[in-house]
């Protein structure tokens, strides 16, 4: 059998490692900034290093997100004992740069500065996404040199199962999925369950259009995840974990997979954990491209190779789950806050936040703003702080008309509601919901209607089929969506949407159909003004078909 | 003879009954004569809780439940039939008829449907949805059977009769959304089909004329759902009941 990794030695050679570079660049590898340039940038950093004679000097570190999406590929240069600069929109032609001016003569290079010291930055609390744009996400010394796999070793050495599920609940974590469910009761609920073989999985099928949260965390920082589920496992009596993971998320599975090879060399995962009597197996399945497959009772059909269809619940997972075992399903994100709650306390988490909902949301923030990407605030900033401040506002002199939250099982959020707090229960209050962290902002050019029809599409193309709510309803929503759009409804029409939408919400098997109509519904809530005005002119008095 | 199961008390729109513990809303008021509409469900099958026209509501909570997966508790109050769920299930029904080609007038199950009864029980008319009118070609490759999708609901009482009674799992659903549809063997014509016994029961308890014989004419087809509790009940307890009592 392998040897433990010490994570004491592993974290003092890196830290000392590191000391030795005069310079460190960091240079954004994420999704986003790869898909604006980043391999090429990565790739000039390096070569002009060599070129310039720097190779003792200097060190590039390819890393996760570092949020700013829209201005990558980011750099960010820190120096020795001292400053740190960053850098945006880093081109080949800028790569170079920095290395000849930057690092070479101490010269910032100002046409691409990045202010840090802006509200983006500042107003963020970093705890999922804290190692975003620090660390190589390929390397468990670079986790561990930040404290990575401490709590699992503090959980499974020093805590009893039953502390660790009381410490969980008492941070008062709530399931980042979207639904808010506690996530403590869920994980007391599979340690009292009784099955031969108990299991966790981590829901990684992020599917609502617009949303990286997941995938950045899966990664960008797959230790995270790996060190939360098997904290999870533990104070659960699990042994056997699964990660799904959508199929258009490849590099996701590569790094996830490459992760759970290191952490088992290293006894981090597998038999005997760190020389205890807690065994865990970690897999990941891939999704057939089936957004319904996030909802947990799909999910779990999906993973035991079955249709990806919902079931009737009762039974819950955590009763009969995956092969009729006890199963209990959590997101991506929920798991990621685990190992920072177990190394700093439920007492410390709770303090971020709300009451109700305490810790901090990752959110994907889109649409028109100056400012996209990823971000984390504490639960309870208003959503005006995220879209003004954050977001740096809206681009062209234009207005503020909605947020879309939750994608399309949420709502949109007129400018009335921009103080409102974002945390589970204001959004549902709103007709909206957390959801799992899409954020897209529209100016008043976008048409609401238009807006409805677009999710209301993506739940029609989406939708199992096994229940005719939503498999029959979310059709007809959308002929009818199509016809307002085209000038063509009358009054009758925007009744029998009403209905149509009450009738999807009120009677479908789960949560796809149950929510598909919330984009329709809350924008004719708030923006009805916009579906009358489309009503066709002659048709308009016409009271009843 | 008495059956010795623990009872629970329950209102079903405000008037008390016993119901057994354990058993679900749905078997509880098929017992005693409540009446609550289905499709999808069939005592003898798994549970699929696909067709939402059983959909009760409990006491004052806003939450829908299919009745055929709701268990029984003592001081239940159940509701089958307010005029929300009236509206709902009227609803349902004529997705359900504005998705298929439905037309009874030509269909060899006229008079004897139950989606057709479905229709008339909830007072629907008419439907104010557009019709999809999709294109979905017969099959009538077996030699004793055919389907026709134009008339599926895809209420999977064929699915689950074949895979759980007959043992076979000649059908299943392929695709998903709006184009979900029931195939035999992976999409195969039903007459070449190799793990068919042409035992018939697909036929016997399709609630509609998506199934039939083959030669009948319009309004000929008599299915008989009930094969499949007395098939069930002559399995578990070595009865066979009488097909008159079972309706």
């Amino acid at each position: 059998m392998a040897a433990v990794i010490d994570l004491h030695e592993v974290a003092d050679r890196e830290h000392e490692a590191r000391s030795r570079y005069p310079w460190r660049i960091k240079a954004c590898a994420s999704t986003a900034c790869l898909s604006a340039g980043a391999g090429a940038t990565v790739q000039a950093l390096e070569q002009t290093i060599e070129a310039a004679d720097l190779v003792l000097d200097a060190v590039v570190v390819p890393t996760g997100c570092m949020g700013l999406c829209s201005r990558g590929p980011l750099v960010r240069v820190l120096r020795r004992g001292g400053d740190e600069t960053m850098y945006q929109a880093v081109n080949k032609e800028v790569a170079i740069d920095i290395v000849r001016k930057h690092v070479r003569n101490h010269e910032i290079v100002d046409t691409n500065l990045l202010d840090t010291n802006i509200p983006f930055f500042t107003s963020q609390e970093r705890v999922v996404l804290a190692n975003g744009g620090v660390i190589d996400p390929d390397r468990i010394e670079g986790y561990v040199a930040h404290g990575g796999y401490e709590a699992l070793r503090k959980a499974i050495t020093e805590m009893a199962p039953e502390q660790v599920v009381e410490e969980i609940r008492s941070s008062g974590l709530r399931g980042r999925g979207g639904a808010g469910y506690p996530t403590g009761n869920k994980w007391a609920l599979l340690a009292k369950a009784e099955g031969d073989q108990k299991y966790v999985v981590a829901n990684g099928d992020e599917g609502d259009p617009g949303a990286y949260m997941d995938r950045t965390v899966m990664e960008d920082d797959p230790h995270r995840l790996i060190e939360g589920i098997a904290i999870a496992a533990y104070a659960t009596g699990a042994s056997k974990a699964y990660i799904y993971v959508r199929a258009e998320y490849p590099r996701a599975v590569e790094r996830l997979d490459r992760a759970i090879r290191v952490a088992r060399r290293n006894r981090l995962l597998g038999r005997r954990i760190m020389d205890t009597d807690f065994t865990l197996d970690v897999e990941v399945r891939i999704g057939a491209g089936a957004f319904v497959c996030g909802e947990e009772t799909a999910l779990l059909a999906s993973i035991e190779g079955r249709r990806g269809t919902p079931r009737l619940r009762p039974p819950y997972p955590t009763e009969r789950g995956l092969w009729g075992q006890p199963t209990m399903i959590n997101n991506v994100e929920t798991l990621a806050n685990v190992p920072t709650i177990i190394n700093k306390g439920a007492e410390w988490f709770s303090s971020i936040g709300t009451e109700r909902s305490p810790g901090t949301k990752v959110f994907a923030l889109a649409g028109d703003l100056v400012n996209i990407g990823l971000i984390e605030v504490p639960m309870g900033i208003t959503l005006r702080s995220i879209v003004e401040d954050i977001g740096g506002g809206i681009p062209d002199g234009r207005s503020f008309k909605a947020a879309q939250t939750g994608g399309p099982s949420g709502g949109c959020i007129p400018a009335e509601f921009l103080d409102t707090q974002v945390d589970y229960d204001s959004l549902r209050q709103l007709g909206s919901i957390m959801g799992s962290g899409g954020l897209i902002v529209m100016d008043d050019t976008q048409s609401m209607p238009d807006v409805a029809k677009f999710f209301m599409e993506f739940c029609m193309d989406e939708s199992c089929g096994k229940c005719v709510p939503c498999r029959a309803g979310t059709v007809q929503i959308h002929t009818l969506l199509d016809r307002i759009g085209n000038g063509d409804a009358v009054w009758a029409d925007l009744r029998h949407l009403e209905q149509l939408c009450a009738t999807v919400r009120d009677t479908s098997l789960c949560g796809l159909g149950q929510s598909a109509p919330n984009p329709v519904l809350s924008t004719l809530q708030y923006f009805g003004k916009e579906y009358e005005e489309l009503l066709s002119d002659e048709k308009k008095e016409v009271a009843d078909a | 003879m008495r059956d010795a199961r623990p009872s629970v008390t329950v209102t079903f729109d405000g008037e008390e009954y016993d119901a057994f513990a354990g058993e679900s809303v749905m078997d509880a008021a098929r017992r005693l004569g409540v009446p609550i509409p289905s499709l999808c469900y069939l005592e003898g099958l798994s549970l699929y809780g696909g067709c939402r026209v059983c959909v009760v509501q409990i006491a004052e909570d806003h939450r829908l439940r299919p009745a055929c997966a709701t268990t029984v508790a003592q001081d239940m109050e159940i509701k089958t039939d307010t005029p929300l769920l009236r509206a709902h299930r009227k609803a349902i029904i004529e997705m359900l008829f504005a998705e298929g080609n439905h037309v009874c007038a030509v269909c060899v199950s006229n008079g004897k449907c139950e989606l057709q009864d479905m229709a008339v029980a909830t007072g629907m008319d008419h439907v104010r949805f557009d019709y999809q009118a999709p294109q979905r070609e017969v099959d009538a490759s077996h030699p004793k059977y055919v389907f026709d999708p134009n008339r599926c609901i895809l209420c999977t009482r064929c699915v689950r009769v074949c895979d759980e009674i007959e043992g076979a799992h000649v059908w299943d659903v392929a695709f998903r959304g709006a184009d979900a549809e029931l195939v035999a063997e992976l999409g195969k014509p039903w007459g070449e089909s190799t793990s068919c016994t042409w035992c018939g029961k697909c036929v016997a308890v399709c609630p509609t004329g998506a199934m039939a014989y083959q030669g009948k004419a319009v309004g000929e087809m008599q299915h008989h759902a009930n094969v499949v509790i007395r098939l069930a009940t002559a399995r578990t307890k070595g009865q066979w009941l009488d097909p008159e009592e079972v309706g």
